[in-house]
């Protein structure tokens, strides 16, 4: 079975923080790690390729650095790993994303099954996978917290919805997005490290893909834009509210309501 | 919509666009700066550069739809068995105000199973000009390929300006299939709508983790998507009965599909603390693990569930599922309470993304305060009590 998983660098934290004087971004230097929802993912992959043998290919789009992170992956037991890098992909959103990841797929790699993280924690949206199968006219199911038999061209995979619990049997090749915690990852291995410190990560750019309209891709590609950005109304201003225990719980009720917590 | 040009003869390669873009976007590279892959152009590079070295040009106008052609606002309504997602209820509240602004007819697409006519009924008692319905005993579960296909259906007949989506596990499937469909624009988790004379949907939504806010608009195509989350906008009023429902051709070609059904549960889901909006937390200053149900109380009071910081997970008293900080889960409710609990660092780290922290403890210099939008300096064993009080007697 070939299992392709799309994996994203992103960000070592989060906190990143707007100057309101400036309006200059102050984040720390942490380093760029690989998407921790994906790891999820890898993992799903590694057991599907265990259950079912055949090959495990990890994608990206993004800078060639992204390489560090495709070296994890190998250490993790991925087989081959592309990079979709190009200046061309620059300024792009979820639409364009997600076209970049269907040409590069189809101009690299051959695939049964298509495993997506649910979200990024850079971008957040939990759109792209979804999107990529619509471009591929595959199958998808999001969320899944359940991967289960894969027999004569199927798979079986778990979703839970809001009130409902629902397994769908759906055919190859399609494209799953897991759900966190579906199982434990596995940590990179040392062995495999060794094993795998030659191995090439292919770098793949505008050039290679079928589509050679440069304004499918990147900005230009793209749908949407942002106009601004700007700091979120702070709540913070500490106020500490004196009282009676009544008084209090009075306040604090009033103020639940206002912001609709209840 | 344009590029941005680097002018190597002004660049003092001082590193500082490099060092500043959120993105990881720029790198120095052979005594020049370039442009990778990441960039979502936010263009803070040209407002930092210190040398005016970094320009953004407009290039020429994208060839964009005819706008006019386009027109009102469509409302998907998720249901299950047991009724409509409340969160429809929510988008089409904001939805009629958007619509006000411009003089937009409001519409809705309902689909699912025979049950789906009866629901739409209720739908016409909350300021609705047309609901769409798509009945059919094959629609009664959720699969991506048959409601995409559906949604595609709507939106041909309708062709609506605006398609808002609940940003539930269902509409987050299913909003980027129909977006990418129609080669137009997505954005997700909205927190706030908007809508221009011109019919741009503004869009703001919390990015980097929340720590800032993007504005995002869809200048060029249509329909424009976005996803908003549950209870983030205010409940649609309930008023005269009003609007029409359409009962649409359920075709065997929209049933087309490489998915099947084979079973489903209705379950009641205990939700993880991290997925909690509301939590409750205690911490040393309680003084026996049978307090730990006045908490309960409250978090019953609220809607939300009771976390706990380390000490407590050591004694026993909870599981470390249920534990807040670096060795346990990191939060972001929209409100925690924290009782008791002083603020170590570690805990502090795992809940101060939180939106709105009310922090009860006796003694005034703990570190809790310094996270917390409202300190209580008090005892929890008094405020506790009257404040699941006063969330109950409020709540009737």
């Amino acid at each position: 079975m070939k299992i392709v998983v799309c994996i994203k660098q992103v960000p070592g934290t989060s906190q990143v923080e707007i100057d309101e004087a400036t309006g200059v971004l102050k984040r720390d230097g942490a380093a760029a790690k690989i998407n921790p929802y994906d790891l999820y993912t890898l993992e799903a992959a590694m057991r599907l390729k265990e259950a079912y043998g055949g090959t495990v290919t990890a994608v990206t789009m993004g800078p060639p650095q992204a390489e560090a992170m495709m070296k994890e992956a190998y250490m993790m037991g991925v087989d081959e790993a592309y990079i979709f890098t190009d200046r061309a992909f620059a300024g792009a959103d979820v639409l364009a994303t997600a076209y970049t990841l269907a040409q590069g797929i189809t101009a690299a790699c051959e695939y049964d099954i298509i495993l997506c993280g649910k979200q990024t924690t850079d971008g957040d949206t939990a759109q792209v996978g979804p999107a990529i199968a619509e471009y591929l006219g595959i199958p998808c199911a999001a969320w899944v917290s359940e991967i289960g038999e894969v027999e004569a061209g199927f798979i079986t995979v778990g979703q839970n919805f809001v009130n409902q619990k629902q397994k769908t049997r759906m055919e190859l090749p399609c494209l799953i997005t897991v759900e966190k915690d579906i199982y434990t990852p596995r940590l990179p291995s040392y062995r495999l490290k060794a094993a795998t410190a030659g191995r090439k990560v292919h770098m793949i750019s505008f050039g290679d893909f079928q589509d050679q309209e440069v304004s499918h891709y990147g900005l230009k590609g793209s749908a949407t834009s942002v106009e601004r950005i700007f700091p979120p109304k702070s709540l913070k201003g500490r106020d500490f509210l004196e009282g009676t225990a009544e008084e209090v719980a009075g306040r604090l009720v009033r103020l639940f309501a206002e912001r609709k917590y209840i | 919509m344009g590029v941005l040009n680097f002018h190597r003869e002004r660049c003092t390669l001082c590193g500082q666009c490099v060092e500043q873009c959120p993105f990881g976007a720029l790198e120095l590279k052979d005594g020049r700066v370039e442009l990778n892959a990441s960039c979502k152009m936010c263009r803070l590079c040209v407002k930092n550069c210190p040398a005016e070295a970094i320009t953004y040009v407009e290039e020429e106008e994208k060839e964009s739809v005819d706008k006019d052609k386009w027109r009102g606002i469509l409302v998907f309504a998720e249901q299950e068995a047991s009724g409509i997602h409340p969160v429809a209820l929510e988008l089409i509240g904001k939805a009629r105000e958007l619509a006000g602004k411009i003089n937009y007819p409001l519409y809705v697409i309902l689909i699912g199973s025979e049950k789906a006519t009866e629901q739409a009924e209720e739908l016409l008692y909350y300021g609705i000009d047309r609901v769409h319905v798509y009945a059919h005993k094959e629609l009664a579960h959720f699969r991506g390929d048959v409601y995409t296909a559906v949604m595609e259906d709507c939106i041909r007949k309708v062709r609506p300006s605006v398609v808002l989506v609940g940003a539930t596990s269902l509409g987050r499937s299913l909003a980027p299939a129909c977006a990418t469909r129609f080669r137009t624009g997505l954005t997700a988790d909205c927190t706030m709508l908007d809508i221009k004379e011109n019919t741009d949907l503004v869009q703001i939504r919390p990015a980097f983790g929340g720590n800032i806010m993007a504005q995002i608009v869809t200048t060029h195509t249509r329909p424009q998507f976005a996803t908003v989350r549950y209870k983030v906008m205010d409940v649609a009023k309930r008023q005269e009965r009003f609007g029409e429902i359409i009962y649409e051709t359920v075709t065997q070609e929209m049933l087309k599909s490489g998915m099947e059904v084979i079973g489903t549960e209705t379950v009641n889901q205990e939700k993880g603390i991290e997925e909690e909006e509301i939590l409750v937390v205690g911490g040393r200053g309680l003084k026996k693990q049978e307090d730990l149900k006045l908490l309960e109380e409250l978090a019953k009071a609220l809607g939300g569930q009771v976390a706990t910081t380390r000490p407590l997970v050591e004694k026993g008293w909870n599981d470390v599922t249920r534990q807040i900080g670096l060795s346990g889960r990191t939060v972001k409710p929209k409100l925690i309470i924290t009782c008791g609990v002083s603020g170590a660092v570690q805990f502090a780290a795992g809940m101060d993304n939180s939106q709105c922290i009310v922090a009860i403890n006796t003694d005034p210099e703990a570190g809790i305060f310094k996270v917390a939008n409202y300190g209580i300096v008090g005892d929890l064993y008094e405020i506790v009590p009257k404040l699941t009080q006063a969330v109950r007697e409020r709540k009737q």
